[in-house]
């Protein structure tokens, strides 16, 4: 941050608390943010085990109106489909196949409502500016921040202020009055447990994560435990596990295609994802778990049993649930099946290690 | 006699001149949760200045230098099976290794603990 030639950093709305509440703050995506309160496995443990307060205000939130149905052409979803309140994680891909985004779609009948990450915000608004029909109109939302409330009790803490929050359906979405704050809230995550997101006015959040850090069960919790309770959860992360080379299906993420847009193959990309995934891709993107403690991290070599390259990780670290160095890499397909024994390469030793299912800690999503 | 880096190691020197090294007391806050230390293997030889073991968080890995050189006679192993000691005892039951120092005028060049104290208020 004393980096002289970098860009000021934004700030969210939730800045001053973060600060009051003793918050580790780093630069991310261009934001000054909470890494951590009290540390990162406490506040890993915590979410697992009660409900964490997450300030992800940082990410893209933007409305489309007008002719909605032209934006399903950009992403390989089913959007069109969806009923109202609904909610679906899709992917923008381009030409080649590869991944320009991951984000969130909630169909809220005459609208959608997006949710993209920090990074690429301005990316993923220019490409939909460009490639949207004319009548489709996008607002971006930067007056709206966002709250994540993760954990096994979040639902029991929400249902305090708003009843109806218990009844809600994973992936799907509702307009809840929260204390005096109207927030449009869902019930999804990126933790792999149950829990909410609520966006609300900006000028309104930081009343809203006092009165939800007020109740006992709730700490709050920075991007450290997020990004080891994703990686556990087996979830991915733009820039490190999916960039504009990695294709869906390589990323494991043909589910996100559904029926109709396969058979139709009408989104960017569609001549290369539909041939890999009748083909098989050449690379997989797989879990790996090490003995041993030592975490490999991004860019680590994994290698086969002759010592050979197979393939690279993307995202490591200690999985403070799992007890042991958790990895996400992308390897050579004939090498991702469960159990094949793999070495990650640290510090120009190979640590032993096997592929294993996704995710490395069950979900617990409601419902 | 207890002397400190720069780069927020710690070594205390006893008279028959071998040293405990660690790190700082600052520096495992700056690093956050400890899941793992690299120690360096008893026998080898450490140059001042040297990396010497690696410590990583569930963040990151970083590197940690010998203060002086010397022989390692000594590791804690007990950080194998419990890295966060770094965490809650930094500048004792945290430590990192024992060395027998090769010159002992070495540590000339490094700060008292009032000198740290003051190179780390000027990190803020």
């Amino acid at each position: 941050m004393t980096d002289a030639t970098s860009q000021p950093l934004c700030v969210t709305p939730l800045d001053a608390l973060h600060r009051r509440l003793g918050a580790k703050m780093v630069p991310f995506a261009g934001y000054a943010m909470p890494l951590q309160y009290k540390g990162i496995i406490a506040e890993h443990q915590h979410t697992r085990q009660a409900v964490s307060l997450f300030d992800v205000s940082h990410m893209g939130q933007a409305q489309l109106t007008g002719d909605i149905g032209g934006f399903e052409r950009l992403v390989v979803g089913d959007i069109n489909g969806m009923a109202h309140g609904r909610m679906r994680y899709t992917l923008l891909t381009n030409e080649h196949g590869g991944i320009i985004d991951d984000l969130m779609v909630t169909h809220g009948g005459h609208y959608l409502w997006l949710v993209v990450n920090a990074a690429r915000k301005a990316q993923d608004f220019d490409h939909l500016r460009r490639r949207l029909p004319a009548d489709c109109e996008l607002a971006v939302c930067s007056d709206r921040a966002l709250l994540a409330l993760q954990g096994p009790l979040a639902a029991t803490v929400l249902a305090r202020f708003a009843p109806a929050a218990r009844l809600m359906l994973f992936m799907s979405s509702e307009s809840l009055r929260i204390g005096d704050v109207k927030c449009e809230v869902s019930r999804s995550g990126y933790t792999g447990e149950d829990g909410f997101e609520i966006s609300v006015p900006a000028e309104q959040v930081a009343r809203l994560a006092e009165l939800l850090l007020a109740e006992p069960e709730v700490k709050p919790a920075g991007l450290g435990a997020r990004d080891t309770l994703r990686l556990e959860a087996g979830l991915c992360l733009y820039g490190q596990d999916l960039d504009e080379t990695t294709t869906p299906i390589e990323a494991g993420l043909a589910w996100t295609i559904q029926k109709r847009r396969r058979e139709a193959g009408d989104f960017p990309g569609a001549g290369v994802i539909l041939s890999q995934l009748r083909q098989g891709p050449r690379r997989r993107r797989v879990g790996i778990q090490l003995g041993g403690r030592a975490p490999a991290r991004g860019g680590a070599p994994v290698i086969d049993a002759s010592g050979g390259e197979i393939g690279r990780v993307t995202s490591g670290s200690f999985g403070p649930s799992v007890g042991a160095p958790i990895a996400l890499a992308y390897v050579n397909a004939e090498c991702a099946a469960v159990d094949t024994p793999v070495g990650v390469i640290v510090r120009d030793k190979p640590l032993e290690g096997r592929v294993v299912k996704l995710p490395f800690v069950p979900h617990r999503y409601a419902h | 006699m207890l002397c400190f880096t720069r780069e927020h190691e710690w070594i205390s020197v006893t008279d028959d001149e071998e040293g405990t090294v660690g790190i700082t007391d600052y520096a495992q806050k700056q690093l956050g949760d400890v899941v793992f230390v690299e120690l360096p293997e008893v026998g080898s030889r450490l140059l001042q200045g040297a990396q010497a073991a690696v410590v990583e968080s569930v963040k990151a890995a970083s590197e940690v230098y010998a203060p002086a050189s010397g022989e390692v006679i000594a590791v804690n192993t007990a950080l194998a099976e419990d890295p966060a000691r770094v965490n809650t005892d930094a500048m004792g039951a945290g430590w990192f290794f024992k060395i027998r120092l090769d010159d002992p005028g070495e540590l000339a060049g490094l700060l008292s603990e009032g000198d740290y104290r003051e190179h780390v208020e000027a990190l803020h």
